[in-house]
């Protein structure tokens, strides 16, 4: 029997019972959607966190102030008073793997301009900070290396707070109050958007950091230094010397605890990566428990159809059906059905992450693998859990099947 | 060679189609065995009419099932048109079913949902023909049984003789050099079994198709050729009909089915009256 013919023979024996049919594709269609629907919305989320720390700068590694011990009470990064400019730039001559580093101190602070005010956080740096973390400015210029070693009172603002203070207004070359001191506006950053935790990245003011120090916190140290290293993997390897320079600097006796922290940008996207891959494997899986069970369904129904059918089977055997013709037949019906089911699953699954990309404003990738993988999954799954009631079927004995009430 | 058991006069037909040698047929029922077939041998001939009688047990449908290629005997040789089919796999008695066999059965066996003409397609499917010769050859055999104009009705919308009629024409779409009838008649009332005996009977006298007819009425019998009686497995009477009915005289003799309805509607009235009669006492 040829292939177009058995098709026929197949759709037909499937309308012939409609809603069995349709609420037997239903495990398909509801297994491949979810499948489809959480690996778009897995891989959207795994877009959104490199996004994030591609923001975070090119080959970047992160250094923190550690946690300061106090009597047992642990302070949190950031706490202790050793990480200084003098470290960074120990770094910068020592290691060779670093290119280039930026040290940073942070203070929340009120901001005023006009009649507009607003809670802020004003990050203490220099200039090339800014090339560390890939961060241009839309309008005017990144403050100078000058008014950082002069201590100025300059900054470069967010879109955030460039929208609240100064709304239509340009706040290049105007003034602001930060706390009760006037700074002048040099430039504003372009916008970069929320970060991974979803914090708003342009809610910012940058300042040389020397009048961070000086005139704002009254500190002499660093929170943090962002460093850049010559290649991804260089950021890597830089960990372990910058560690050792850092613990002798700050006379850490062996044993001891750090008191920084190192991240690379390698690590972290490490990191999100693993959690973001674990995830969508899990929630994949269990999507996926559920095309074994539509498969199950499948081939219950497959087995009813071919006890249904035994007179038919004995009949068409009577007249010359082969155990392959009578096999193949009911293979294909159960193929189509989850093939069927399938098609239906893909793009269920395709309408439900964009409604959820719409909704959670959330970025879906439609994976055109998923897509393909999940059409030849659900054929598999018809394959293998049709082959047996199809193979049940090819063996009846076409006598017993005759007589078969 | 054991010598096959043959009618006297017989050989003036045309060549065997048919030919058992010594058949034997056991079944395996685990502790027990049952032997339905003991050592039968016989011969058909091409263009015989054979009916094929016994009492229930006495091994007439095994016979029927190994003559149909849908079974194989235990012992003993089976040649169809020549060929020892008795020791062919599966695979190769289907496509010997397909190509020189045509079945016919008391329960009909047609598809249901599907149209006579797809139903009378349904043996060519497997022959490997295609779709226009398919459907040319299955309105051919539709009309040879009177049928053409009812291609698109199902067998739901079809009388009994009709849906025979149906099941005739399915098993000739592929031109077999036999046709099998397995008590063709048992589910249909006296006129239709007649009229169905007279297509057979046509098909017979001006087509020469061999036709082996299995039945436990002796007067259907009484319309074929020859008929064979078997008992305990065993051929024990292989004669003759001396007085061949034909369909077409006996169906003259018989009311159409307007005079049968009035007769049964008078007989209904009578009753009704009787009944009448009854509730007055």
């Amino acid at each position: 029997m040829d292939f177009m013919n058995t098709f026929r023979v197949a759709l037909r024996a499937l309308a012939r019972n409609k809603m069995r049919s349709a609420l037997t594709m239903l495990g398909i269609i509801i297994g491949v959607a979810a499948v489809i629907a959480v690996v778009s919305i897995g891989q959207g989320a795994q877009y959104l966190v490199q996004q994030g720390i591609q923001a975070m700068g090119t080959n970047a590694v992160f250094i923190a102030a550690g946690s300061n011990r106090a009597g047992g009470v642990r302070q949190g990064y950031g706490g202790v008073k050793t990480l200084t400019i003098d470290d960074m730039n120990a770094i910068l001559r020592e290691i060779p793997l670093i290119k280039q580093a930026a040290p940073a101190v942070q203070s929340r602070q009120q901001v005023v301009y006009g009649n507009q005010n607003w809670n802020t956080s004003v990050t203490g740096t220099t200039p090339n900070y800014f090339d560390i973390r890939n961060w241009p400015v839309q309008a005017g210029s990144v403050f100078s290396e000058e008014e950082v070693d002069l201590a100025e009172n300059v900054c470069d603002i967010g879109t955030t707070v460039a929208k609240i203070l100064f709304a239509d207004e340009n706040p290049v070359g105007k003034t602001l109050r930060v706390g009760n001191l006037p700074f002048r506006v040099d430039g504003v950053l372009e916008s970069k958007g929320q970060n991974v935790t979803g914090q708003d990245q342009d809610d910012v003011i940058f300042a040389p950091y020397t009048t961070v120090q000086r005139k704002i916190s009254g500190i002499t140290w660093l929170q943090f230094i962002n460093a850049s290293a010559v290649t991804q993997e260089a950021s890597l390897a830089a960990v372990a010397p910058i560690t050792s320079l850092l613990r002798e600097r700050h006379r850490i006796r062996n044993g001891d605890d750090d008191d920084f922290l190192i991240r690379t940008q390698a690590d972290i996207a490490d990191l999100a990566n693993q959690t973001q891959s674990v995830m969508t494997m899990l929630l994949g899986g269990i999507a996926s428990v559920s095309l074994l069970v539509g498969g199950i369904g499948i081939m219950n129904i497959m087995l009813v159809s071919v006890t249904e059918r035994t007179r038919e089977i004995g009949v068409r055997m009577a007249v010359g059906a082969t155990e392959d013709d009578v096999r193949r037949q009911f293979l294909v019906e159960a193929v189509t059905l989850s093939m069927m089911g399938g098609a239906i699953g893909i793009v269920l699954g395709l309408v439900g992450s964009a409604l959820i990309s719409n909704f959670l404003t959330w970025p879906t990738l439609i994976s055109g693998k998923a897509i393909v993988a999940a059409a030849i999954f659900s054929a598999a799954v018809g394959i293998f859990f049709g082959y047996y009631p199809a193979h049940k079927a090819a063996q009846l004995d076409p006598i017993e099947a005759l007589r078969y009430e | 060679m054991p010598a096959t058991t043959e009618p006297q006069g017989a050989g003036s037909g045309g060549n065997p189609v048919i030919r058992l040698e010594n058949v034997f047929k056991t079944y395996d029922l685990g502790e027990i065995q049952v032997q339905a077939l003991r050592g039968v041998s016989l011969q058909v001939r091409e263009g015989e009419f054979v009916a094929v009688m016994g009492p229930s047990g006495s091994g007439k449908s095994t016979i029927m099932n190994i003559l149909g290629c849908l079974d194989r005997p235990t012992k003993g040789r089976y040649f169809l048109d020549g060929v020892d089919v008795s020791r062919m796999s599966k695979t190769e008695l289907a496509r010997i079913r397909n190509r020189k066999l045509g079945f016919v059965f008391q329960q009909f066996n047609l598809l249901s949902r599907t149209s006579a003409l797809e139903n009378v397609e349904l043996p060519t499917v497997y022959a490997g023909i295609s779709p226009e010769e398919r459907e040319r050859r299955a309105m051919e055999s539709l009309t040879r049984v009177g049928l053409a104009d009812r291609a698109g009705h199902h067998p739901s919308q079809l009388s009994g003789g009709q849906q025979q009629r149906v099941a005739i024409a399915r098993a000739l779409v592929n031109t077999p050099s036999i046709l099998l009838a397995d008590e063709p008649t048992g589910n249909l009332d006296s006129r239709t079994s007649v009229e169905i005996m007279d297509i057979l009977q046509t098909l017979n006298n001006e087509q020469g198709l061999t036709i082996v007819l299995v039945t436990h009425e002796p007067d259907i019998a009484q319309y074929s050729k020859r008929t064979m009686l078997f008992r305990d497995g065993k051929l024990v009477r292989d004669s003759f009909v001396p007085d061949r009915l034909l369909a077409r005289e006996v169906l003259k003799s018989l009311p159409t089915v307007e005079e049968q309805a009035a007769e049964d509607a008078e007989q209904e009235a009578r009753q009704a009256k009787l009944a009448e009669a009854d509730t007055t006492l």
